[in-house]
This record gives C-alpha cells, structure tokens and sequence, in this order.
C-alpha cells in the first residue's frame, strides 16, 4: 500500500512551517530592534530604552555623531588597513603554500606537508605567543594582528586539495614554453581556480573585520584601535563617558546622546558585513561543501 | 602485463628508491627551486609563530618573570606551578566550570543545528527553505563584539527581556512603579543559559550546513522504496534520514565530548564579570587572568599545557571508544 497524507501530515507541516517563520524573526529581531533605536531620537531612546518595533522622532543625529568621532573614524581606518593588507598578505601566504604543496613531484613535500599539519592539533598557547610577539618588538603596532595570523593551514589544506584537481595537461603546455613555477602559479593555476580564490579572500576579509582578541593584547596606543575594539569598549566594557571620547559635546547631554550612538555604532560596524553576506553566503557554503568532502 | 614483468617494476621503483644520492638531491632542488622559494615566507612563517612559540612552552617549567627575554633560560622549577595550580581549590572550581558549562552545550548546543536541519529537509517549498537557511547563517558572520553587545543590550534591566517582564506585570494588575528589573548578567544562575542561549542564536543555521549537506547525499530511491512499503513520515526520518546523518553525528560528539575540558575564553571574557565568576570562570579564562592581567607568565602556561595535554588523551580515548561501539571514528 503506498503511503498516504494523513492529517498528522498537515499538522506537521503548519508547526514546521511556524517553527521556522519563528527562527526568521528571532534571528533577524535584535538587528531590526538595534536598527531602529538608531535612528530614533536621543530622547527617545534614553527615556525609554531600545525602540520595539517602530522608531520614534526619526533623525540621523545620531549616525552624525558617530562619524564626528575621532575614535571611530580612525577605528574604521585602522580596520580597514587590517583587512587589506592582512587580506594581501594571507592570500599571497595561502597561495604559495598551497601551489607548493600540490606538486607532486616536489622533492621533500611530505616533510613541508607534516609541518603544517602538527600545527593543527598542537600550539604554544596564549602566553608563548604573547611573548614571542613582544620580543619581535611587534607590540603596539598593527602588525602584531597581521603576522601571527598570516596563514591559517586549514585554508592552505583546502586550496592545496583544489590545485590538486587542476588536470596537468594545462600546465604541461606552458612547461614545453619553458614557463617556470611563477608563470604557471599567476597565468595558469590562478585564473582557472577563481572560486575558490574568492571563498579565501571572503573568508579572510571577515576575519580580519571582525577580529578583536589580538588587537586587544598587543595594543595599546588608542589611535590604532581597530573598529572592533572602539565597538567593545562603547557596548562592552560599559559607558565610561569620559573616558570615551565625547568631548565637542557638554556633559549633560553626554549621558542621552550615548545610546543613541552606541546603536549607530554597530550599524555602522555591520552593515559592511551584510552588504557583503549576499556573495559570502553563496560562496562560503560552497567552501564548506570544498573542505568537507575533499579534505 | 604479466606478472614477471610487474615483479620486475616493483624491483626497479625500489631499487630507485634505495639510490636517492647527492646527485638526486641536487637535481630536486633544482627542478624545485622556484616552488621552495614561494614556500620560504610560509616556512619562516610557520616556524617563528608556530614552533618557536612551542619551544616557549618550556616556561611552564620554569620561573619566567615580565621584563625577561623570551630566549633568556629562566630558573628551571620542575612542576612547581602545576603543583601551585592544582593545590588552589580554584583548579577545582575553574575545571567544574569549564566541564559544566561544555555539559550545557553538548545537552542543548549540540542537538539544535541537527533539529534544524531535520525540519528544513522535511521542507518542499525550495524559495522559503532557501530564505530560511540564508538568514540563519547570517549571524555566524556578526563580529563577537557586536554579539555579545546585543545579547547584553536585550538582557539589561531595561533591555526587551526586561521589558516584555514589566508589560505582563502590568497585565497581571502589578503597581508599574513596584516591578523590578533582572539585571540578567549580574546573576551567577543567569549565566550560563545566556552563554548556550546565544550561542545557538549564532550558530545554528552555520551548524546545520553540515547535516543539511549530508541529507542531500542520501539516496532518494530509499525515500521512494520506504513511501511504497507505506511508510510515513515520522517512519521515514527514524529509518532512513537518522542513520543517514548517524556517522556525521558520531564524529561531531567524538568532537564536541573530546573538547569537554577544552575552554575557548574568547566569548566568555566579553560576557562575564566578577559577580558571575562563581560559574563563568573556566580554564580558558583563567588562564587568561593570570597570564594577561597578572603576568604570571608560567603559571598561565602550565596550567594551558595541563588542559592541552588533557584534551588530547580525551579526543583520543573518546575516538577509541566510538570506534569500538560505532564503527565509526576520525581514525
């Protein structure tokens, strides 16, 4: 006999359906509730709280403080750095590494290959790293952040699995041409493995944007705080007023205005990511399905 | 190719194999020489910030003071500091914690991405079930600050929790002006349902990309076979989706009860406070304490090795374990 819908089908399915209307409105409800509030009014929002559903007097004045400050302005900057030129760097490591490590005939592969792989299960922890960045004198500076991040082996692993399946006949002709390594990496390999090149750079990219822990050890100095870490003291550590620098506004006013700004502050701090999740998605997910099943 | 000629390959490769001279050597280097000098910024790379801090793991063993040099051979003290650490009834507490509060996310962090993806695969309509799965990853991508920030906004004593508690008090005929506010974090019992709370917020649609992608692999001639033997729905996900995903699920608890001991602090340090300490400090976050805030460099690492050595024999004696009741096991 061949199975039949039966009403405990549709009862199924209506709770199914509204378990996962819920989920989309649980997940998306903090954005909104934040989103709003930001463009309420300050007196809005410091006599009541966080707007629920609508906002209230709407204005941009606080989105206008958000950008007159200082803090954040050189926050933005300084992440900005971050992202392209610890971006660059990542890529021009992974890819490296990874064209290295798929040649096959590459006298001493296994050996390069166990040295990345012990690394994934065994580290020197917190503190010798601490150390290690102090003693190369990379305290306080941005490249505290950058180096000891530049490549990260699992995404070397999985570009490496890609070139791997890159078939040899491509290559083969350049040889005959007398290519060398660095002609078949840039005009060969590179250009026919563009998807994969995009997951890494994304997966970098937001990396680096929303990285905070590294800043907030190695450094020190207040203007190379990276976006992050402006975010963390404004939302985090609490509304230590004066010591946050508001200091083109009198001290009344300080107290009402700062809600306002700090629910700016991360749509200011968010919205790069989400004008970038559409291709993200698409192509992280793709990345996953990559290391999943090849690696 | 018959066999006396195999024979005599093999004899061959091994007999290459066995001459690999100097002049062998030379040859390699040159064929590859364009490939090792692309792989020398990696090599330098993984060498100074990866073995080199290894190598750092001997100031565990020793009494390292700030202001020393990282090479300097500081005073060797044997175990002294993991006898420090474990005779503070602190090691116990931070342990209790750390397993504790990883118990809380294997019992409710773990299932949840699975429930997931059992309920979009049992969705047909394919624009809503693409909908769903692309605004559940999308917290996965929202930096940890803004995160916590919100969690900490909504949880605050006028945040919407707070909120929401007022209005059903005034519903119930309470006196508005009477009605306290939870100050959420404040409170040690608070604290961790917050921390697994959030973190299936964040990670559910991420988590289920991996069994969704499994369920994709399963033969649909089963699901078909099945529905003509008359089998229902319900029927349908126990006998076949469920020991479809089985061997996924097996490898992501060896993971998730071979991290049982493992503490990442990052999280936690920007959502605890003093007053929730009691249940929020686990190893990471001590370790963080006293290596960062205190400077007791050597203590912060003894007691890192003591929970990187642990969580090691744990994966392995976990792995051991399912691959005799399972079949199933990483290696």
């Amino acid at each position: 006999m061949i199975y039949k819908r039966k009403p405990v089908d549709w009862i199924f399915d209506i709770l199914n359906y509204t378990v996962m209307v819920l989920l989309i409105l649980v997940t998306l409800y903090p954005f909104w509730n934040i989103f709003v509030s930001s463009i309420s009014s300050s007196a809005a929002i410091s006599s009541k709280g966080a707007m629920l559903i609508w906002p209230e007097g709407i204005n941009l004045e606080s989105y206008q403080l958000v950008f007159k400050n200082p803090m954040i302005l050189s926050g933005y900057k300084n992440t900005l750095f971050l992202v392209a030129v610890g971006t660059s760097l990542n890529m021009i490591m992974t890819v490296f590494g990874a064209y290295a490590l798929s040649r096959k005939w590459l006298m001493g592969r296994k050996y390069m290959m166990l040295m990345l792989t012990v690394t994934m299960f065994f580290g020197g922890g917190l503190i010798p790293s601490y150390l290690l960045v102090r003693q190369l004198g990379l305290y306080d500076s941005l490249w505290a952040v950058i180096l000891p991040g530049a490549v990260s082996t699992w995404n070397v692993i999985m570009m490496r699995t890609y070139f791997m399946g890159i078939p040899d006949s491509l290559e083969e002709s350049a040889l005959i041409d007398g290519a060398n390594d660095f002609h078949i990496l840039f005009r060969i390999i590179i250009p026919v493995s563009t998807p994969i090149m995009a997951v890494m750079i994304l997966f970098y990219a937001v990396g680096h944007w929303n990285a905070w822990f590294s800043a907030s050890i190695y450094i020190r100095n207040q203007e190379l705080f990276p976006l992050q870490l402006v975010l963390r003291r404004i939302l985090i550590t609490g509304a230590r007023l004066n010591e946050f620098d508001l200091g083109y506004i009198s001290g009344a006013e300080k107290q009402i205005v700062f809600k306002g700004l700090k629910y700016a502050t991360v749509i200011v701090a968010t919205v790069p990511i989400l004008l970038v999740y559409p291709f993200i998605q698409r192509y992280f997910v793709k990345g996953i399905m990559i290391g999943s099943l090849k690696g | 190719m018959s066999q006396a000629e195999e024979e005599t390959q093999t004899k061959n490769t091994v007999a290459h194999k066995k001459k690999f001279t100097f002049q062998d050597f030379k040859r390699g280097l040159r064929k590859g020489k364009y490939v090792y000098l692309m792989f020398l910024p990696v090599f330098l790379y993984y060498l100074i910030f990866c073995y080199l801090p290894m190598y750092g793991i001997v100031i565990a063993f020793q009494d390292f003071r700030p202001g020393m040099d990282f090479f300097e051979n500081a005073e060797w003290v044997g175990f002294k500091h993991f006898r420090s650490f474990f005779s503070s009834p602190i090691a116990f507490k931070v342990i209790k914690n750390t397993i504790v509060l990883n118990l809380w996310e294997l019992a409710f962090g773990f299932p949840a991405p699975i429930i997931l993806a059992l309920l979009l695969n049992e969705i047909r309509c394919s624009w809503f079930k693409k909908t769903v799965q692309t605004v559940s990853y999308l917290p996965h991508f929202v930096a940890m600050v803004v995160i916590i920030g919100i969690v900490k906004d909504i949880v605050s004593s006028e945040g919407l929790i707070n909120t929401i508690r007022a209005y059903f008090y005034e519903m119930a005929g309470g006196d508005p002006s009477s009605f306290k506010p939870i100050v959420y974090l404040n409170e040690a019992k608070y604290f961790r349902p917050i921390y697994v709370l959030s973190g299936i917020w964040q990670g559910i649609g991420w988590g289920s990309i991996l069994y969704l992608s499994n369920l994709a692999s399963i033969d649909p001639g089963l699901y078909e076979a099945a529905e003509i033997d008359g089998a229902g729905r319900f029927r349908k996900m126990i006998s076949i989706t469920l020991p479809g995903i089985a061997p996924t699920i097996t490898i992501m608890l060896i993971f998730a009860v071979g991290g049982l001991m493992s503490s990442g602090f990052e999280k936690l340090i920007l959502l605890y406070q003093p007053l929730t300490y009691g249940v929020a400090d686990t190893i990471g976050t001590y370790m963080y304490r006293t290596g960062l805030e205190e400077a007791k460099y050597s203590l912060s690492t003894a007691v890192s090795l003591f929970s990187t050595v642990i969580n090691f024999l744990l994966l392995v004696f976990v792995n051991k374990f399912a691959a005799k009741v399972s079949e199933t096991s990483l290696w």
